[in-house]
């Protein structure tokens, strides 16, 4: 075993068992803070793959901007309390074979697929801000242009929601 | 391999040292220059000049009674502080303190590490230390500390945004994300101060709000909300959330310095330079980055004991009416004079 | 250090966002409270990014990576919309839980 692959196994499991525990822990407030430890093993994941520039972008968008809504919004609904009902167990167990079967056919898709060792690190530097840059403002520079409209339009979006109403 | 790594060893626990020590020494200045500015004497009895103040403090916060709201969840309470303190360290890391300290024939740069995305790491790491207030806030189970913990989340996230515009044209005009780069470019020219000035004026209107100084303290502001997010914090780990504060002003301090006013670099360094050995010239450069950032401390106090606090739709109005569409003009003037002056 | 990468087959990857993916399937369909679900809707996309930013790094190909920005931009405007309308929502019913939302109107 390598070194890497030590790093990739732990921080995969730090992802896992965290996003497994956002979906069954009851509360709220903890699930937010069980999805920023998986985002933060997620970003980590980056790193390894030497795309530092994302890995920074990652947490400062992900972990720095929307899982603090994420959080002011349940603090200011006050959702801390496990209010939600206890649900009946049929949903449940269903709820549980269709993600387990959905996990079983896409494993099984991807283990029977003839799948060439790609050559690795073919061009370690893909991940610096340079390249980055000059591939998102000359190849991609209408779908960013489109983009930062959808962001107005979301914001102006967010912001017409989310008034009081007007009689 | 076995030096490089004793070197970083060294320089990690010296820049550890160091905060902890000025920020220990922030609370003292801040008492003397709040005096100062009140005509009064300040703390004068413990040691020369009241010179043992910190540590006496420093003694009693770990003497108190430490509570715990038995409501609260435990972990989720001692988590905060601790975050708070660990976002607050971990700036320090990418700020370069000096040039090359050369021994043997060996170059050890005064600088943890230079990765060359340092500006994104810095607001990584600040975008993440609203986590401390906003995890102790809740966890207190006290509606002050909820409202503040609200307040200061909702403060940080607005700031942000018009504190990454400000540093977007800055970077239009230095063309690198490193900071050792950055202060390297202002040695022997103008510091960025002159090319930004708007834009330098944002950032420390945003470091202000970030680090929750007043005029913007109001997630702890003690006549609205007793003591904010740390009202029902007691013994050390009051003490932590009141440390970070003090190391976040230290580092902001120096990020400001880096950025905008020369870093490092000594005043004509270009005309002194060539008659000074290089460790010498580094060590000066310390001290003047240290001087520099002393004073920035000093910048923050006096302008605690000299603005009145704002209300919270003031706060609100200032960021998001003001200071972000200020900073988009800023990003638009500096393109339309770097495309005339034929800089791009 | 650089070239850390090499020893991690590809299949790994594939197979940690498939699982990251299923989880948050499973969040979806499992949780009541409509900001669980869409936390979960997050970790699917975050796992599809993982993916991409494998993928791109094993071909040596920007593009994935620029993809993972588009999918940022999309996925933050989602959750500043979702999360208005969901303050809208408890507004008036007092809850978030989805089964209070099986009605046209109130």
């Amino acid at each position: 075993m390598l070194l890497s692959q030590y790093i990739f196994l732990f921080l995969s499991f730090v992802a896992i068992i965290s996003a497994l525990m956002l979906v069954l822990d009851k509360n709220p407030v903890h699930s937010v803070l069980y999805l920023i430890i998986t985002f933060f093993a997620i970003a980590g994941h980056y790193l390894l793959l030497n795309a530092q520039f994302l890995a920074v972008v990652h947490i400062i968008v992900y972990a720095g901007a929307i899982m603090v809504l994420f959080l002011y919004v349940i603090m200011m609904l006050n959702l801390n309390k496990d209010i939600e009902p206890h649900k009946k167990n049929i949903p449940k167990v269903a709820a549980a074979v269709a993600a387990g079967l959905l996990l079983l056919s896409l494993t099984a898709l991807v283990n029977g697929a003839e799948v060439n060792m790609l050559p690795a690190a073919r061009n370690s530097n893909i991940g610096l801000m340079d390249n980055l840059g000059k591939t998102l403002f000359k190849e991609y520079m209408l779908p960013f242009e489109i983009s930062s409209i959808l962001f107005l339009s979301a914001m102006v979006g967010a912001v017409f929601l989310s008034k009081k109403e007007i009689h | 391999m076995e030096i490089f790594i004793l070197y970083k060893a060294i320089l990690v626990l010296v820049v550890f040292a160091i905060s902890l020590g000025v920020a220990a020494y922030s609370t003292y200045g801040e008492r003397k220059v709040a005096a100062f500015m009140q005509d009064r004497v300040g703390p004068d009895r413990a040691g020369p000049f009241g010179m043992l103040q910190p540590l006496a403090d420093g003694l009693k916060m770990f003497m108190k009674e430490e509570i715990i709201p038995t409501v609260s969840n435990k972990f989720l309470f001692v988590l905060g502080p601790s975050l708070a303190m660990l976002t607050a360290l971990m700036t320090g890391v990418v700020i370069p303190w000096g040039g090359d300290i050369t021994i043997g024939n060996m170059v050890f740069p005064l600088q943890i590490t230079d990765i060359n995305i340092g500006i994104l790491y810095i607001f990584g790491v600040v975008s993440f230390g609203v986590y401390g207030i906003m995890i102790g806030g809740w966890a207190s189970n006290n509606k002050y500390s909820m409202l503040g913990a609200l307040r200061a989340s909702s403060q940080m996230i607005s700031y942000e945004i018009a504190m990454g515009l400000a540093i977007v044209a800055l970077v239009m005009t230095t063309g690198t994300l490193s900071l050792r780069e950055i202060v390297t470019q202002q040695s022997g020219n103008w510091v960025n101060f002159i090319y930004q000035p708007l834009g330098c004026l944002i950032f420390i209107i945003c470091a202000f709000a970030e680090t929750n100084r007043a005029p913007f303290d109001l997630p702890e502001c003690e006549t609205e909300l007793v003591g904010g997010y740390h009202t029902e914090y007691s013994s050390m780990k009051l003490g932590f959330y009141l440390f970070a504060e003090y190391i976040n002003m230290f580092i902001s301090s120096a990020i400001i310095m880096s950025l905008y006013f020369g870093g490092y670099n000594l005043p004509f360094q270009n005309y002194i330079a060539p008659y000074i050995d290089g460790n010498i010239l580094s060590i000066l450069q310390f001290g003047c980055f240290f001087t520099k950032v002393l004073f920035g401390i000093f910048f923050f106090m006096w302008i605690r004991w000299t603005i009145p606090r704002f209300r919270y739709d003031q706060l609100m109005n200032l960021g998001w009416k003001v200071l972000i569409p200020l900073a988009i003009f800023n990003i638009l003037i500096t393109g339309v004079l770097m495309y005339a002056l034929g800089k791009v | 250090m650089k070239e850390v990468i090499i020893g991690i087959p590809i299949q790994w990857y594939i197979f940690l966002s498939i699982a990251l993916f299923c989880i948050g399937v499973l969040g979806v369909l499992f949780r009541r409270n409509a900001i669980v679900i869409f936390m979960c809707i997050e970790l699917m996309l975050n796992a599809v990014n993982l993916l991409m930013v494998a993928f791109s790094r094993y071909l040596g190909d920007t593009g994935g990576q620029v993809f993972v920005f588009f999918v940022m931009v999309v996925a933050a405007a989602e959750v500043s919309v979702g999360l208005a309308i969901l303050m809208m929502i408890y507004r008036n019913t007092k809850s978030t839980d989805i089964d209070t939302l099986n009605r046209l109107k109130w």
